[in-house]
């Protein structure tokens, strides 16, 4: 579904990626773990437009998505939930979730579509005439992904979908993503949190300064003893 | 989470106007037919050009809206449109005049699309190298803009401006528009103690407010439509707007391009009205007095922008006109004294309504919410909550 070749991304001067290639194939969960600064981020802002590979190509469902801006990619289907949630503070939960559904003109399927993220989120349906900014920490996570739901996405991408979040949320936010995928979402996702993201996915791309490291299914990866010792604190 | 949290219903969505709504805006709609009437009956002519400026104003605050209150890019050189309205409506005009004088006394109705097209132009030409800058360097670039706009044309820019003596040049005229001798000839009454007379003011006052009925018509559409629900996003957050689809380049020229068509008619019509126009009409001060329009009324909002115009535009030149008329009791010298103070009282007022009511007077409900102070409490409030729940993670006892 999701082809990246030999991507070069490069900061000014720096190169952030040094020629990452992974692949996603449709109905699974991918995660990239890696330490701070290893690419992560980056790896997913350059499949999603943000920013623009030097070199290598990214292809989605057999076209070239690599250098196209964010907007594009989106209309083709490649959502990704950013990094620090950046949801419509000064909207409502409702409005925010009309909004993922921009791109869309089925009334009836968006319609149907809110009632699922609500059912999935109920804490959602709750506060949906509330102000997107005025949710805590977790709840705007949930907004976050449930904007991303709205836009009927093939390929959903989530940057750090944990990060300073309470475990009992980050646990409910896991159990979502694993949800989803069974429904049928093909999803990419990127986390700090490397043991509960192998955890759930198929396969894991462990990322070092720019480079793939290691790659292998999830449960591999969480036994393997590198990963152990680097990424999951053991000695 | 804390217990003391308020529910904040918001209902951005079109209410259904009520009676009373209904009833007051058609005795507004009367009293805009019937009072310039009235007072040209009387003979107070200055109060029918007051009446039509404040409806120049209006049409600029809502074009200047699109950009600074829909949009949130803020024009400090918005009078440069208003200006490439003026000139290329007048240039145009003499141009039919010339080439087919049977269409002269159309050439005002010819020139406005052309005009208004210019000036969308002008702001494509604007917007485009200032996509990426937001905020105050987007604010310098335009204030920038709109000077070199008003020095490219008191320097006689291609021989087409007629520098600081301003166009039409001299011995040359604006022929009078369609239909205005007829009225002026037939268009008459006397009684009620009233000797009205029809005019050249009141033909342009006219036109004036059929134009501004039209921006309000097209601007609430737009407020409604799929383009002004994607400035609200960019306007918030660019990035987030982006991943959801909207095509923030698009979004902004279009912002660009609508709100200078608007300075565009305005000016055509100005032009017009005036008979004259010369570059000291478009200096900076204008492009603020539009903003402090917009900012006292309330941005993004409609009735705000026309209240703000008449505070700002109609009160001083109310002053100057009933002291020149001989209502009020005053020396020439004294009335203009007080048009300068302007600049000082409105600092003033500015500076008291940032501190008290920084939503301005009517503004749209979806900015209200965005800068209503208690609003700031609320998410103080919120974010406190949201430190509790972040950092209190061993007890547990939040419900989330």
């Amino acid at each position: 579904m999701l082809k990246v070749n030999d991507i070069h991304t490069f900061y000014g001067q720096i190169e952030a990626l040094k020629g990452i290639s992974l692949e996603v194939q449709e109905g699974e969960i991918v995660t990239l773990i890696g330490a701070n600064g290893a690419g992560k981020s980056t790896t997913l802002k350059t499949i999603s437009g943000a920013l623009a590979p030097k070199h290598g190509s990214i292809e989605f469902e057999g076209g070239i998505i690599s250098g196209m801006p964010i907007h594009k990619v989106t209309q083709k289907g490649v959502i990704q939930v950013p990094e620090g949630r950046r949801i419509f503070a000064r909207m409502t939960v409702t409005e925010n979730l009309e909004m993922g559904a921009f791109l869309r003109s089925d009334k009836d399927g968006i319609k149907d579509d809110m009632d699922r993220v609500f059912e999935m989120f109920p804490r959602l349906r709750e506060r949906a005439g509330q102000k997107g900014g005025t949710l805590s920490g977790g709840e705007q996570q949930m907004l976050a992904m449930a904007r991303g739901i709205m836009a009927r996405p093939k390929l959903l991408m989530l940057d750090e979908p944990s990060m300073g979040l309470a475990p009992v949320i980050v646990e409910l936010i896991f159990e979502t993503i694993v949800e989803l995928n069974k429904s049928g979402s093909t999803i990419l996702l990127v986390e700090q949190n490397a043991a509960m993201a192998l955890a759930i996915a198929d396969r894991g791309y462990v990322l070092e300064t720019g480079t793939i490291k290691l790659t292998g299914p999830g449960k591999d990866l969480l036994q393997n003893e590198e990963v152990r010792k680097a990424y999951l604190g053991e000695t | 989470m804390g217990g003391s949290k308020m529910d904040i219903r918001t209902s951005v969505s079109t209410t259904k106007m009520s009676r009373t709504k209904m009833a007051l805006l058609a005795l507004a709609g009367l009293a805009v037919v019937f009072v310039p009437v009235v007072f040209q009956g009387m003979g107070q002519i200055f109060m029918v050009r007051i009446m039509a400026v404040i409806g120049l104003y209006v049409m600029l605050a809502l074009g200047l809206n699109i950009v600074v209150g829909y949009a949130g890019l803020l024009d400090l050189g918005y009078i440069a449109f208003y200006a490439m309205g003026a000139y290329v409506g007048i240039l145009s005009a003499e141009v039919i005049s010339h080439v087919w004088p049977a269409l002269a006394p159309f050439s005002y109705f010819i020139s406005l699309p052309i005009a208004a097209l210019a000036a969308a132009a002008t702001g494509i030409a604007l917007g485009t190298p200032v996509l990426r800058l937001r905020g105050d360097y987007l604010a310098i670039v335009t204030l920038g803009f709109g000077e070199i706009v008003r020095i490219v044309i008191t320097n006689d820019a291609g021989g087409l401006t007629n520098g600081a003596a301003g166009l039409p040049r001299a011995g040359q005229m604006i022929t009078s528009p369609f239909g205005l001798q007829w009225l002026i000839d037939n268009a008459r009454f006397t009684g009620f103690g009233l000797d009205f007379a029809f005019s050249n003011n009141l033909y342009w006052y006219f036109i004036i407010v059929l134009l501004c009925c039209l921006t309000v018509f097209v601007v609430r559409r737009l407020d409604d439509s799929r383009l002004g629900r994607s400035w609200v996003a960019m306007r918030e957050d660019e990035v987030a707007a982006a991943s959801v689809g909207i095509n923030i380049t698009v979004a902004k020229l279009w912002a660009f391009s609508l709100g200078a068509l608007w300075g565009g008619v305005a000016g055509v019509t100005f032009a017009n009205f005036q008979q004259f126009v010369s570059p000291e009409s478009f200096t900076f001060m204008e492009s603020v007095f539009i903003v402090c329009i917009i900012v006292l009324g309330g941005m993004g909002s409609i009735p705000g922008a026309i209240l703000g115009a008449i505070i700002i535009q109609g009160v001083p030149e109310l002053i100057r006109g009933l002291a020149n008329s001989g209502i009020v009791k005053l020396t020439a010298e004294q009335a203009s004294l007080i048009g300068n103070y302007r600049f000082l009282v409105f600092g003033l007022l500015m500076v008291v309504m940032m501190a008290n009511r920084p939503q301005g007077f009517l503004p749209s409900k979806r900015r209200a919410m965005e800068l209503a102070p208690e609003d700031e409490k609320v998410l103080a409030e919120e974010n406190q909550s949201l430190y509790d729940v972040e950092h209190q993670t061993e007890t547990s006892d939040h419900d989330l």
